[in-house]
C-alpha cells in the first residue's frame, strides 16, 4: 500500500512537470498553428537562469529565498525569450509551417550547442531547500515534499490559465482564436499581437517547468528541457492541441502511467507504456481527449 | 454618386490558379449592391480580396484610402464589416462573447442588438455552436453592426435558411442599407430583387455586368445567360 501511494504521488508530480511544460505548447499551437520544436530551450533556459541567479544572490539570503527570486527572474528570462522568438523567427514564416518547423527545430538544436558552449555539457547540480528536500508520511509511506509543490504549482497555474481565458479580454480572443484565427482577425483584432502574447506566456511557463524540472532533477543540463519536451508533446497529442483542461488530465495520465509501469512491470517500461497510451489514444479518439477547445 | 468601393484591375491568384482577373467595379455610397454569378466564378474572392484575406494585386480604396497594403483587422476596424458565407461564429462562444469580441462593454446589451436582434439577448447565455443557423446567421449580423461601419461586405447570408428566415435576414439588410453601404453576395434572385439597387455580375473572374438590379432579375433571358437561373425557377424572398 505504501508502495502505491509513492508511485501515485510521484506519477502526480512528475504529472504537474509535464503539464506546466505542456501548457504553453498546447496554447502556442492552438491559437497560432506553431509546432513549436524549441520550447524545450525555453524550458533550459528557464532552468539556466534559476540556477545562475541563485549563484549570484548571497548565501545569506538563504535558499528557499534565493529559490523563489530565481524562479521570478527565470519566468521573466522565460517570457522575454519567447516574444523575441516570436517577433525575430516565427513571425515572419507565419504562412509557412515548414519552415516554421525547420527553424524550431534549429533553435533547440542551436540552444544545446550554445548551453554546452558557455556552461559546458556536465550538468550542474541545483541547491534545493531543505523543506523541499524533506520528506512526510502518509498512509505508511515516506513521500518526499517536492511532489507536493510540483502538483501546487501546477494547480495554481491552471487555475490562473483557466481564469485568463474565462474571464479576460485577452482570454476571450485567445479562445476564438484557437477556434478561428482568420475570422478574429476579420472582426478587426490584432491576432498577431495576441500571438505574441501567448509566445510570451508560453515561454514564461516553460520557463518555470525548467525550474522545478531542475529542482526534480537536482541538476540544470544542456539537454534537459528537450528530454521533458518529448512528454510535452506526448501529453499535448493525447490532450488536444490547445486545450488545457484535455493537457491537464492528459499530463496526470502520462506520469501515473509511466510510473505505475516502471514499478510494477519493470523499470524503462515506463516509457513504452506512455507512447502506448499514445498509440492508443489516438486509435480510439483521433481527435484526442478534448478535441481542439481550449 | 459617390463611390465607397473601387476594385481597379485586381488579380487574385491561387497558386496555378488565375481566380480574379482584371477585376474592376466600383460600389455606390448608399443602397444593396449584389455581386452575382454562378458557382465558382470569384464572388467570395473579392470579398476575400477587399478584406486582405486573399492574395491580392490591384488597386482597392474605401473611401479614397488606398488599402491594398494593409492588414485585414486595420481594414475593418477602419469600417469594413464583414460577414463571411457560413457564418463563422465562434461555436465554443456564448452569443455574448461573440458579441464582446467586438464590443467589449456592450455585447448584447448594445442597443442595435436588443433593436434588431431581441432573440440573441435571451440567449446571450447560450453556446454559438447550439443555435440554428438563422440565429447563428443573426449572430453574425449582429457582431458586425456593433461597430460603426463605412461598407458591409455580406456572403451568402440566406444560405441554407429557410424561407421566413430569409425574409427576416432580408429585413435586417434592408434596414442596415439605409445607413451603411452594403456588398452582398447572394444567389437568391428574388432577395436581390427585393433589397438590391445595382448589380455586378462576375463570370471566369471577370466582371460580365452592371447595372440596376431589377433591371436584370425581370429579364429572363440576361439572368439565363449570365447566372444560368432566371426568377422564375427562384422561390420568393
Amino acid at each position: 500500500m505504501s508502495d502505491l501511494v509513492l508511485i501515485l504521488v510521484t506519477g502526480l508530480g512528475l504529472g504537474a512537470l509535464y503539464f506546466l511544460a505542456a501548457s504553453g505548447l498546447s496554447l502556442v499551437y492552438g491559437l497560432m498553428g506553431v509546432l513549436n520544436f524549441a520550447h524545450g530551450a525555453f524550458v533550459t533556459a528557464g532552468g539556466y537562469a534559476a540556477w545562475l541567479t541563485m549563484d549570484a544572490l548571497p548565501n545569506s539570503l538563504g535558499v528557499g529565498v534565493r529559490l523563489l527570486v530565481a524562479a521570478v527572474v527565470a519566468v521573466l528570462v522565460g517570457a522575454v525569450v519567447g516574444v523575441v522568438v516570436e517577433v525575430v523567427l516565427i513571425r515572419p514564416l507565419y504562412l509557412h509551417h515548414i519552415q516554421q518547423v525547420l527553424v524550431t527545430v534549429g533553435l533547440s538544436l542551436a540552444a544545446v550547442a550554445a548551453t554546452q558552449g558557455i556552461w559546458g555539457a556536465d550538468p550542474h547540480p541545483v541547491e534545493k531547500p531543505a523543506w523541499m528536500a524533506g520528506t512526510v508520511e502518509l498512509l505508511g509511506a515516506r513521500l518526499p515534499v517536492d511532489r507536493f509543490v510540483y502538483v501546487a504549482v501546477a494547480l495554481a497555474l491552471f487555475a490562473g490559465l483557466v481564469a485568463l481565458l474565462r474571464y479576460t479580454r485577452l482570454g476571450l480572443v485567445i479562445r476564438a482564436g484557437v477556434e478561428n484565427r482568420t475570422m478574429v482577425e476579420a472582426l478587426g483584432i490584432d491576432v498577431r499581437r495576441t500571438f505574441t502574447v501567448v509566445f510570451g506566456l508560453g515561454g514564461a511557463v516553460a520557463a518555470l517547468a525548467g525550474v522545478l524540472y531542475s529542482q526534480y532533477a537536482g541538476t540544470v543540463s544542456p539537454g534537459q528541457g528537450g528530454s521533458l519536451l518529448i512528454y510535452a508533446f506526448i501529453v499535448v497529442v493525447i490532450g488536444g492541441m490547445g486545450s488545457l483542461t484535455g493537457t491537464a488530465v492528459a499530463a496526470l495520465a502520462v506520469g501515473l502511467v509511466q510510473q505505475l509501469a516502471n514499478y510494477y512491470a519493470a523499470s524503462g517500461i515506463g516509457d513504452l507504456s506512455v507512447v502506448l497510451l499514445l498509440a492508443l489514444v489516438l486509435l480510439l479518439r483521433p481527435s484526442s481527449l478534448k478535441g481542439a477547445t481550449a | 454618386m459617390s463611390s465607397v468601393l473601387v476594385l481597379d484591375d485586381v488579380h487574385v491568384r491561387y497558386g496555378g490558379s488565375h481566380v480574379l482577373q482584371s477585376v474592376s467595379f466600383e460600389v455606390p455610397d448608399t443602397g444593396v449592391t449584389a455581386l452575382l454569378g454562378r458557382n465558382g466564378v470569384g464572388k467570395t474572392t473579392t470579398l476575400k480580396a477587399v478584406l486582405g484575406l486573399a492574395p491580392r494585386t490591384g488597386r482597392i480604396t474605401v473611401r479614397g484610402r488606398d488599402i491594398g497594403g494593409e492588414r485585414t483587422h486595420r481594414i475593418v476596424a477602419g469600417g469594413v464589416g464583414y460577414v463571411p458565407e457560413d457564418r463563422e461564429v465562434f461555436g465554443g462562444l456564448t452569443v455574448e462573447e461573440n458579441l464582446r469580441l467586438v464590443d467589449p462593454d456592450a455585447g448584447a446589451d448594445a442597443p442595435i442588438v436588443r433593436e434588431l436582434f431581441p432573440d440573441l439577448v435571451d440567449r446571450r447565455a447560450q453556446r454559438a455552436g447550439t443555435l440554428s443557423g438563422g440565429q447563428q446567421q443573426m449572430v453574425a449580423l449582429a457582431r458586425v453592426l456593433l461597430r460603426e461601419n463605412d461598407l458591409l461586405l455580406v456572403d451568402e447570408p440566406t444560405k441554407g435558411l429557410a424561407p421566413k428566415l430569409v425574409t427576416e435576414v432580408a429585413d435586417v439588410l434592408a434596414r442596415v442599407a439605409t445607413t451603411t453601404p452594403v456588398l452582398l453576395v447572394e444567389q437568391n434572385l428574388p432577395l436581390v430583387r427585393r433589397i438590391a439597387d445595382t448589380v455586378v455580375v462576375l463570370d471566369a473572374g471577370r466582371v460580365v455586368h452592371r447595372g440596376e438590379a431589377r433591371a436584370l432579375v425581370d429579364d429572363p433571358a440576361l439572368t439565363t445567360e449570365l447566372l444560368g437561373v432566371s426568377m422564375r425557377r427562384e422561390g420568393a424572398a
